[in-house]
């Protein structure tokens, strides 16, 4: 093919002289999001936090003092070089049952958002593409869904198949994903009508070549801002449940089924250690959890300039 | 610019060609009405040609251009493209057929995956449809590349790092990517600086004469469409008004709407200008609810009791006309 009569013309030789000192130049989509989430401070802080709440929950029996179901023999004694956080009423280690109560509360995070983020991607990328019936058809479900009294579902549920930590992961993902399929097909909804989706229509791609390799990567950015949300809010649901007695059932612990302990009121006036401790790990927990969903959505996105 | 030559075979050929939009209302989406985007439009274009198609907005243009590729489903009519019918093929057959027409669209911002480098736009066609061998594909969107002007290094770029000309570059390289024989051009320099726009206008030409390659040029305005077409065809709420040889159209044009469109176009030089003008009033009619008789009446200076009430067929052998105030 003759190309030589083709000059480049000055406008892109001077365009790309000026991007060539930029540093960036051969490295992948993954290596470009590392290196802009690297310069989000705050959510590497709370990468690292979260890291190392993560490996102490893997490493519990390694790491707690003592077994968390063990009676010691001191009953809501204050924190001392034995206990540092403390004993609770019924003289167990606080701190050890703080530590595996990590794993509960990180288990029922992830596992909740990963099947609610999986279910509502698929179904939203669905109903946001093919439109007409099909998307009616979803939208309806997800109404439905959405006008279920959660607590009372959960309710009824736990009554029937027991509350474990499986059960909880379960119902909390199943009932969850009706924002994602939302945010989703809204997302859909808007790329599919640009240019670069009917480009790949003229092309020939397949349907899920285009909605998985082309719409997906495009709607990543809501996903991840949406699930990092979803996982506070189950470690949190999960809290309030296990407060009010429907989580996860004691002896396990999990920081909401500690936190109940503060339903009396001497143990909130007078003994903090048996609360404070699970209270600030739920807090910082989901903080950071917060701060790498605002990290990755910048990073995600190769228009911002960091 | 390719010689016309109506001896051969048409590349393709669109009789009687329909896209209607259903209107939909109330709570159970009752079908209202149609919006006739096109009604009834037949034309043909020759391999190696380029076919100028204009009009104002929402005339329908870009509506022929994305029904011709199957973007839309067109309502009723047939698309022969190498005399297969494009309209009613499975879809299968559609996918393998799709290789043979691309497009490259207006807006080269939102025409452009923004999560994607642009060696991955060009390799991923080159791959699906296995056009070369896999060890091949780097060497190949190399050359694609350099063959739209565009420095072999950016290929690990990213479309918002490039400027509006480039990106069109980068559109025009991905269309040529299957090496189709078709290419429709939605009004592809409209959203480019004028510098950038004679750039572009040129290679198309170029990558015209050295790919063989046929063009469906859609615009608003007559401006690019002269420069490029050999043939234009004006349209006007759905349907083709006139159609000729770019010289014929633009030096002696049959429709009073073409009068018009040409005289839109301001001359750079005043001692040139026309003393009279034809101009038109008023808004284009809803394509919901087209005027009876000749589409154009309600705006026309020269329309009469005829006009209101019959409809002009498009005839004259090769200038082609639909209006009753010509003399063919």
């Amino acid at each position: 093919m003759n190309v030589s009569n083709l000059q480049p013309n000055s406008e892109i030789n001077a365009k790309i002289l000026i991007s060539e000192a930029n540093e960036h130049k051969d490295e992948s989509y993954v290596k470009m999001v590392l290196r802009r989430f690297l310069k989000h401070r705050l959510a590497v802080v709370s990468a690292v936090g979260l890291v190392l709440i993560s490996l102490v929950a893997l490493f519990a029996p390694f790491l707690a003092p003592y077994d968390p179901y063990a009676v010691t023999g001191a009953f809501g004694a204050g924190p001392s070089a034995q206990h540092f956080l403390g004993t609770d009423l019924v003289s167990r280690d606080a701190l050890s049952r703080l530590i595996y109560a990590a794993r509960v509360s990180l288990q029922v995070g992830v596992g909740a958002v990963a099947i609610s983020s999986v279910i509502g991607t698929i179904l939203g990328l669905i109903s946001g593409y093919a439109g007409g019936k099909v998307d009616t058809v979803i939208m309806r479900i997800v109404d439905v869904f959405m006008s279920f009294p959660h607590l009372m579902l959960i309710l009824v549920v736990v009554s029937i198949v027991g509350s474990s930590l499986t059960n909880l992961i379960l119902i909390l993902g199943l009932l969850n994903w009706t924002g994602m399929a939302r945010i989703v097909r809204g997302s859909v909804l808007s790329i599919k009508q640009l240019d670069y989706v009917k480009a790949s229509i003229a092309l020939g791609f397949s349907t899920p070549r285009i909605l998985f390799k082309h719409i997906l990567p495009n709607v990543l950015a809501p996903i991840l801002v949406h699930a990092t949300f979803g996982i506070a809010n189950a470690i949190m649901v999960e809290a309030a449940l296990s407060f009010l007695g429907l989580g996860v059932q004691p002896p396990t612990a999990s920081w909401g089924n500690m936190l109940t302990e503060a339903q009396s009121m001497t143990v909130l006036t007078s003994q903090p250690w048996l609360w404070v401790p699970a209270g600030v790990m739920i807090v910082l927990t989901v903080l950071a959890v917060n701060f790498i969903g605002d990290g990755l959505r910048d990073a995600l996105d190769p228009k911002s300039i960091k | 610019m390719a010689q016309v030559t109506l001896q051969k075979n048409p590349l393709i050929e669109v009789k009687d060609l329909k896209t209607y939009y259903p209107i939909k209302k109330g709570i159970f989406s009752k079908t209202v009405g149609h919006v006739k985007a096109v009604d009834g439009v037949s034309f043909s274009i020759y391999p190696g040609e380029t076919l100028g198609l204009v009009g104002e907005s929402g005339c329908g243009k870009s509506t022929i251009g994305r029904t011709l590729i199957r973007l839309e489903q067109a309502t009723e009519g047939q698309i022969l493209f190498d005399g297969q019918d494009l309209t009613s093929t499975t879809n299968k057959n559609l996918v393998s057929m799709r290789k043979n027409f691309q497009i490259i669209f207006q807006d080269p911002y939102s025409s452009l995956n923004p999560r994607k480098r642009v060696k991955d736009i060009l390799a991923e066609p080159l791959l699906v449809h296995h056009i070369v061998d896999p060890a091949q594909v780097n060497k190949r969107v190399d050359e694609l590349m350099v063959m739209v002007g565009l420095p072999r290094q950016s290929k690990n770029r990213y479309a918002h790092e490039f400027s509006g000309g480039q990106r069109q570059r980068i559109g025009i390289a991905r269309a040529l990517s299957l090496n189709p024989k078709l290419i429709i051009c939605d009004e592809p320099v409209s959203a480019l600086d004028v510098s950038i726009q004679a750039q572009i206008l040129n290679l198309l030409n170029d990558l015209q004469k050295q790919l063989d390659l046929t063009y469906l040029f859609i615009a608003h305005g007559l401006g690019a469409v002269k420069y490029i077409s050999d043939r234009i065809a004006v349209m006007y709420l759905g349907e083709i008004v006139e159609i000729g040889e770019t010289r014929d159209v633009i030096k002696n044009p049959k429709h009073p709407y073409t009068k018009a469109l040409l005289n839109a176009y301001p001359i750079p030089n005043p001692h040139l200008r026309a003393k009279e003008r034809v101009f038109i009033q008023g808004d284009v009619p809803s394509p919901a609810n087209p005027p009876q008789g000749c589409r154009f009446h309600t705006r026309c200076p020269i329309a009469t009791q005829t006009c209101r009430e019959g409809k002009p067929k498009l005839e004259g052998g090769v200038h082609k006309a639909a209006c009753f105030a010509v003399e063919l």
